[in-house]
């Protein structure tokens, strides 16, 4: 039933006509290292430079304190002193500062006398994730200097020693980059493959490619092989990249990691070109990949926000979404170094990932013409 | 070179043999939804002949080649393509045809010889057979000189050779075209035709679409469609001289006001069957050869139109296309 030279046919044609698309081209080779430089350098959800004024208005031994405090801590940058209440509005509001703190003329004494002494830290809170942080921050370094002051040179009874694994210094850039590999999978097959089958309809030319005894799954087969060598490229890139350029440690094995991609990217494109079957307009198909493929492995995947703290409903929908599986073998291979017999399930899924995709793919891909 | 479109059929018809024909079709319908598109047709084409179908557009006559060529599911009747049935072996048959799409559809980001090597790929053409298939198809096309071109650079006619190529690659008995020269020059749809003539010479089966009067006239045989019905088949000879009716040709003054008045003429006293300008002539049908001229004199003299000339002519097909497509019912409205 397969015909081996047929499948070549059209896999050659298929290389041969994306090698004179630059556009495609571009998207294939560009985007992800495009995408990679982004996220790796500039974001970053790590919290640091805290531009900090300062609204001192005890000027005792005792602010100075808190605020060399602060300033030891490496996390905040000081960028000024105010002499009024009524400039802190103005200066939050214009961005000068991420974060005012603010010491009430009695401090010293509120302090020395053994009562509470309130320091007041304002908080711009437009970037609710960024603001939460930093009042941590600002709240972990109060208590740490309370507690100095209530066993006054004494070491404190209990201190937590936190030891974090797999990310050691909690950079997210280690997370981002083993997601990233699957999000640019899903950008290879959502707006690459989407466009192969619906050009056809469009061009004219699957009339002729009908009439001839090719079978669906040649055609499907053939069309994807080009675009899966670009995807495993993509993945190889991004990993050498990811751990040369950013010091992300690989710590699985790359082969394990080279299978597994190799099956959700099946997957992935064998979605893209339902996407493209069913569409039979390039413009639509674009579209509904990326709404169907490319922004729920961005957004639902665990990639950009954690699941744990998404609302139940939208938790559930996250289930359907193979990139969240995905990501859990990239991070695992990468920063934990897991193997097979950890992620058993997800590389289960991800070989039913790619026999549903090529499945649908296949089933939709009709050589009739209407 | 031979002048194909301007002598009679370069080929005799071939007999019908004992062969099994090439196409063999029977009551065929398609619908889609409550619209019929081809209505319970039936004819067979023989081996080796040059089988024309002819119609106004939307008659049916592209729905009918996309059941023939396994691209469309009829809806009821039967067919066998090479002997090989539209309903449930279409792969088989698209082995054993070639077809060439009303629209051009190879690929033009792709030069000459890719779209060659790609088709013959799909074709199952034996790697062996590849060189030899590809540089005959370059000579046939006349376009060895281009196959590094892109064919998006290729003028249409250049363009349609080489889709006609495509589809002759694994050396089909049957070929199927859709109107395969619409929208190109004279010189180009002459010299396609001579490519048409050699490959029936050679003893492939040629089906092919056309609105052209003068290609429809060197057909083996015609079939003639109308809104989804066939309406007549057979030589295009004995179409012509199956056209009861005599036929005049009138030479007058004022060709167009003519026609108007021959209409009117019509509509009032019988004797005038059909009129319609035929180049600066008019072509006007009668009820009998021997009062017919006085008729159309009598009734031009009262409108003060000058006649130059009334002879009898034999009809053109186009005459008979018309007549019979009149006959009917009409044209289906666009």
């Amino acid at each position: 039933m397969l015909s081996p030279l047929r499948l070549w046919a059209v896999a050659r044609k298929e290389t041969l006509q994306l090698r004179r698309d630059t556009r495609s081209l571009a998207l294939a080779f560009v985007l992800p290292l495009l995408l990679l430089i982004l996220f790796g350098y500039a974001i970053s959800w790590d919290v640091s430079n805290i531009a900090t004024a300062v609204l001192d208005q005890d000027r005792s031994p005792r602010s100075r304190e808190v605020l060399d405090a602060f300033r030891a801590s490496g996390y905040f940058t000081f960028v000024g002193d105010l002499e009024r209440p009524a400039e802190i509005a103005p200066l939050l509001e214009r961005g000068g500062a991420q974060l005012v703190l603010v010491f009430p003329p009695d401090f010293a004494e509120l302090l020395d006398g053994g009562r509470p002494a309130p320091l007041q830290a304002v908080v711009d809170g437009s970037d609710a994730n960024t603001a939460l942080i930093v009042l941590n921050y600002a709240r972990g370094i109060a208590l740490t200097y309370s507690l100095r002051l209530r066993v006054d040179g004494l070491k404190p009874p209990v201190t937590a020693q936190t030891r974090v694994w797999y990310n050691e210094d909690l950079s997210s850039r280690n997370m981002i980059v083993p997601g990233l590999v699957a999000v640019i999978m899903m950008i290879i097959a959502a707006m690459l493959t989407s466009l192969t089958i619906s050009r056809e309809w469009e061009r004219g030319t699957m009339e002729q490619l009908a009439a001839t005894p090719v079978s669906r799954l040649e055609v499907v087969l053939g069309k994807l092989l080009p675009y899966l060598v670009i995807g495993l490229l993509d993945v190889v890139t991004s990993t050498l990249l990811g751990v040369w350029l950013f010091g992300v440690p690989l710590r699985g094995n790359p082969a394990l990691l080279m299978v597994l991609s190799f099956f959700f990217l099946l997957g992935a494109l064998g979605l893209g070109m339902f996407i493209s079957a069913v569409a039979r307009s390039q413009l639509l198909a674009t579209q509904a990949a990326m709404v169907a493929t490319f922004l729920p492995a961005f957004l639902l995947s665990g990639f950009m926000f954690a699941i744990s703290v998404m609302p139940p409903a939208l938790r559930a929908v996250t289930y359907l979404i193979p990139a969240r599986y995905f990501l859990v073998v990239t991070r695992g291979i990468f920063l934990k170094g897991v193997g097979i017999e950890v992620l058993r399930v997800q590389g289960g899924l991800m070989v039913l990932f790619a026999a549903v995709g090529l499945g649908l793919a296949v089933k939709v891909f009709r050589k009739e013409l209407a | 070179m031979r002048d194909v479109l301007h002598e009679p059929a370069a080929t005799a018809a071939p007999p019908p043999g004992d062969e099994a024909p090439a196409v063999e079709v029977e009551e065929l319908s398609r619908a889609f939804g409550s619209f019929v598109a081809v209505d319970a047709v039936s004819f067979a084409v023989r081996r080796r002949e040059v089988f024309g179908f002819l119609g106004p557009n939307g008659a049916g006559k592209t729905t009918t080649i996309k059941m023939l060529a396994g691209l469309l599911l009829p809806t009821s009747g039967r067919g066998r393509v090479a002997g090989f049935d539209v309903y449930t072996e279409s792969e088989e048959i698209k082995s054993n045809i070639g077809y060439m799409s009303q629209l051009f559809s190879l690929y033009a980001d792709l030069t000459v010889e890719e779209n060659i090597a790609f088709f013959a790929g799909l074709y199952g053409v034996p790697r062996e057979r590849r060189g030899t298939r590809r540089d005959w198809v370059l000579e046939m096309a006349g376009l060895g000189d281009q196959r590094r071109r892109l064919v998006a650079e290729l003028p249409l006619g250049w363009k349609q050779r080489l889709a006609l190529g495509c589809a002759v690659l694994h050396e089909p008995p049957i070929l199927f075209l859709d109107e395969p020269t619409s929208g190109v020059d004279p010189l180009s749809r002459r010299s396609f035709w001579e490519l048409i003539y050699a490959l029936a010479e050679d003893g492939t089966t040629v089906f092919t679409t056309t609105h052209y009067m003068e290609e429809a006239e060197h057909c083996h045989r015609l079939a003639l469609m109308n809104r989804g019905k066939l309406v007549a088949l057979d030589t295009p000879q004995a179409l012509k001289s199956g056209m009861r009716e005599p036929l005049l040709e009138v030479e007058t003054d004022d060709g167009v006001r003519a026609v108007e008045v021959l209409e009117e003429a019509r509509k009032s006293a019988p004797g005038i069957v059909r009129v319609g300008l035929f180049g600066r002539a008019l072509h006007v049908t009668v009820e009998d050869a021997d009062g017919g001229p006085a008729r159309v004199r009598e009734a031009l003299a009262a409108a003060a139109i000058g006649v130059r000339s009334i002879a009898p002519v034999e009809p053109s097909l186009e005459d008979v296309f018309i007549s019979l497509v009149e006959a009917a019912g009409g044209a289906p409205a666009d």
